[in-house]
């Protein structure tokens, strides 16, 4: 397939390896941080661990919109349709997490709720449309990536006086999270990051140079192809042999330092910060999630509806935390694999496919299966 | 009076055993499907029955839409039954349909898809000998359901089953990966898109009698629908109590179902087929069985993907394209798109 193929070619991949091979100092190690889901599916799906030298080691970011959304929002997603009678409209890999009482928006759907699954927010707006006489909420999540669309649906909603569309929104930030992941108390150790793609075509690379220069972390901006993975990795370890701290752009067939200015005023017309946000396993981050904007209120799903979700906290013994810290690895859980699987998630990196447990277990548990009696 | 099949729609009436009953039955379902079996007009078919083993499998079919590209709901439940019993190295000769009809129906699509099926029976080899047709309310059903139950007799010598396959044992596909999921997924009512993927629903009946003919020590046949290659094959391991490692690069996948599921952030791997096969066979046959396949019109792209392996964790495995090792895991729920 075109413009797919080429970024997957094993020549190429072996390449690449021969020259990680060739530059990482066999006297040191390279913890490199990928901070998407997108680039840990990348690694586990296609086995490029296998292909990278022992001292250079990845370690999983807290990249995944599904991961990183509090159990309690989606019980308010709920009370939305359960309480208030709402059509739901939801993007597909939400469906299937486990909220308070362990209850899905899938299972909720089986007990009659109307949850609709979309591809995109063109297809809530037609929902909103085609029911005249019913309220359509659209549970926006995901980074900075998927902002842009929620703002020109909710800009059209205005257009058209759509007065049954509205907006439940979580869209967070990620420069925000890579902040909260350097200032914690104990800070994530690693030399560098993989930083994120789709998310930098909107943003741009600029908004990562303040940490590489203020905390000495090189960040290179990875495609989620594998050999976007790995060509960013071996720019990652050149920066760091030569000791420089700076942000590099390997994605940039679609990434300029500027980003897509265009998208970035839709945003800034339609949403604000949000003072603070909880993110699951983060705990709360200033200034890292956006609201709407007073000027469209009568879109927004919170103000509408009375929502309240009491906090839920996460299963005791769960490593999610620390995983999403960058801090433990999923092996290093004792619930992953034996109570904990992508059939039962426990924790929310198991939940979502991009989540680092579910990379472990679908794709890589050949590497060391639980229970195996191997050393 | 006749009915009206052209504009006419399935009333209450052709379910409740009256004369509307009767002559739906007589002016579409008879009238297709006609075989000496089913004209007998009784509860049952009465058969004569080989010596030896038989196969008895049933599939309820609930597709929608119920036409797409290559196909519809008729065809396909004569396919998909048909190969279920084949799977056993079986040879299928009569099949019973149970019909659901939504009132409301229009019945020039009700005979369209019974013509569908009846075309479907003969270029199988097979009659429809019985059937039953029920009537529900309107928004009680989906149009059309059909649930059809197939026999067949096994031929001497052959025996095969989901728990045989041995360490060692080669995995054949009999083409690509993925073109009836994403034929249907193309045509989905809020998934609309343009692709030039036809179903590959199919009966494979005929595909079959010459692979047991040619190697009659096949250890395992199975349709990997639902679920697509990789469930299909996560079940095979499960039941034989084996591991599985395959080769990526030898398993075909259209570039056009390739590029849908790239859009959907899909993988082919578990997406359904209807119109191909795995077997498992011993090593040293698998060079004849691969040639025999190939000469077939539906084997023509037939390939050995991969190998059985002592496990005790009966995990499938694949080197990538790319050079790498994964697990190739059951389907976990529904196989969902991702949203970025």
């Amino acid at each position: 397939m075109k413009y797919v193929d080429e970024f997957r070619d094993q020549q190429q991949a072996r390449a690449i390896a021969a020259a990680i091979a060739r530059e990482a100092r066999p006297e040191r190690h390279y913890r490199l941080m990928e901070f998407c889901g997108g680039h840990t599916h990348a690694i586990f799906r296609y086995g490029v661990q296998d292909l990278m030298p022992a001292n250079v080691e990845f370690v999983h970011g807290p990249g995944c919109p599904v991961c990183v959304l509090p159990i309690g929002r989606i019980d308010e997603a709920m009370q939305l349709v359960e309480k208030h009678g709402v059509i739901l409209c939801t993007y597909g890999d939400m469906m299937r997490v486990p909220a308070g009482n362990r209850r899905s928006l899938m299972q909720a759907r089986a007990d009659g709720a109307d949850i609709r699954m979309v591809y995109s927010t063109q297809d809530a707006l037609k929902i909103a449309r085609d029911n005249p006489n019913q309220q359509v909420v659209f549970f926006a999540i995901g980074f900075e990536t998927t902002t842009p669309p929620t703002a020109v649906a909710i800009k059209q909603a205005q257009a058209e006086g759509l007065q049954n569309f509205s907006v439940f929104c979580n869209h967070v930030l990620t420069p925000a999270a890579l902040g909260a992941l350097l200032n914690a108390e104990q800070p994530v150790a690693v030399d560098a990051f993989l930083g994120p793609s789709h998310v930098s075509t909107v943003i741009g690379s600029r908004p990562y140079e303040q940490f590489a220069e203020h905390y000495g972390k090189p960040i290179v901006i990875a495609g989620f192809e594998p050999l976007d993975v790995m060509q960013s990795a071996l720019m990652a370890i050149r920066m760091l042999n030569e000791g420089r701290c700076e942000v590099e752009n390997e994605y940039s067939r679609a990434v300029s330092r500027d980003g897509n200015t265009k998208a970035q005023a839709l945003v800034n017309e339609v949403f604000e910060l949000r003072d603070s946000f909880e993110w699951r396993g983060l705990g709360l981050i200033p200034d890292s999630a956006l609201k709407i904007r007073q000027e469209f209120v009568g879109f927004d799903a919170e103000k509408r509806f009375p929502v309240h979700a009491q906090p839920v906290t996460d299963i005791k013994g769960c490593e999610c935390p620390a995983i999403l810290r960058g801090q433990k690895k999923p092996l290093e859980c004792k619930l992953f694999g034996t109570v904990c699987t992508p059939e039962n998630p426990m924790g929310s990196c198991m939940v979502s496919s991009e989540g680092a447990c579910a990379a472990y277990w679908s794709y890589g548990r050949f590497r060391n299966v639980p229970g195996d009696d191997q050393a | 009076m006749n009915l009206n099949i052209k504009t006419g729609k399935v009333e209450m009436s052709h379910g409740s055993g009256g004369r509307a009953m009767a002559k739906l039955i007589n002016e579409l379902f008879i009238k297709h499907l006609d075989n000496p079996l089913l004209r007998q007009g009784n509860d049952g078919a009465c058969f004569e029955v080989a010596a030896g083993r038989m196969v008895l499998s049933t599939d309820g079919h609930v597709i929608s839409p119920l036409f797409f590209p290559g196909g519809d709901i008729g065809s396909l439940a004569v396919h998909g039954t048909v190969n279920d019993v084949a799977m056993s190295g079986a040879r299928p000769l009569y099949l019973a349909a149970g019909f659901i009809l939504e009132e409301g129906f229009a019945l020039a699509d009700l005979e369209r898809i019974i013509i569908s099926m009846a075309n479907a029976a003969e270029a199988a080899g097979v009659s429809v000998a019985c059937g039953d047709t029920k009537v529900v309310e309107q928004g009680k059903g989906d149009g059309v359901f059909i649930t059809t139950t197939g026999v067949g007799v096994v031929p001497e010598g052959v025996n095969i089953s989901g728990d045989k396959a041995q360490p060692g044992d080669a995995i054949l596909i009999s083409g690509s990966m993925g073109d009836h999921g994403v034929a249907i997924l193309s045509k989905r009512e809020n998934l609309t898109f343009e692709t030039t993927i036809e179903s590959d629903s199919a009966a494979l009946n005929g595909l079959i009698a010459e692979m047991v003919t040619a190697v009659p020590t096949i250890h395992c046949l199975r349709d990997p629908t639902r679920g697509g290659l990789a469930t299909t094959l996560n079940e095979l391991a499960g039941q034989s109590g084996v591991g599985m490692q395959l080769d990526e690069a030898a398993i075909l996948v259209k570039p056009q179902v390739a590029a849908a599921c790239e859009l959907l952030g899909l993988d082919p791997l578990y997406i359904a087929n209807e119109g191909k096969l795995i077997a498992i066979c011993p090593q040293d046959e698998a060079e004849k069985l691969l040639a025999i396949m190939r000469d077939h019109p539906l084997g023509k792209e037939a390939a050995i993907i991969g190998q059985v392996s002592a496990d005790k964790h009966h995990l499938v495995q694949m080197q990538t394209r790319f050079g790498g090792q994964r697990v190739v895991d059951w389907l976990a729920g529904e196989q969902l798109p991702r949203i970025c």
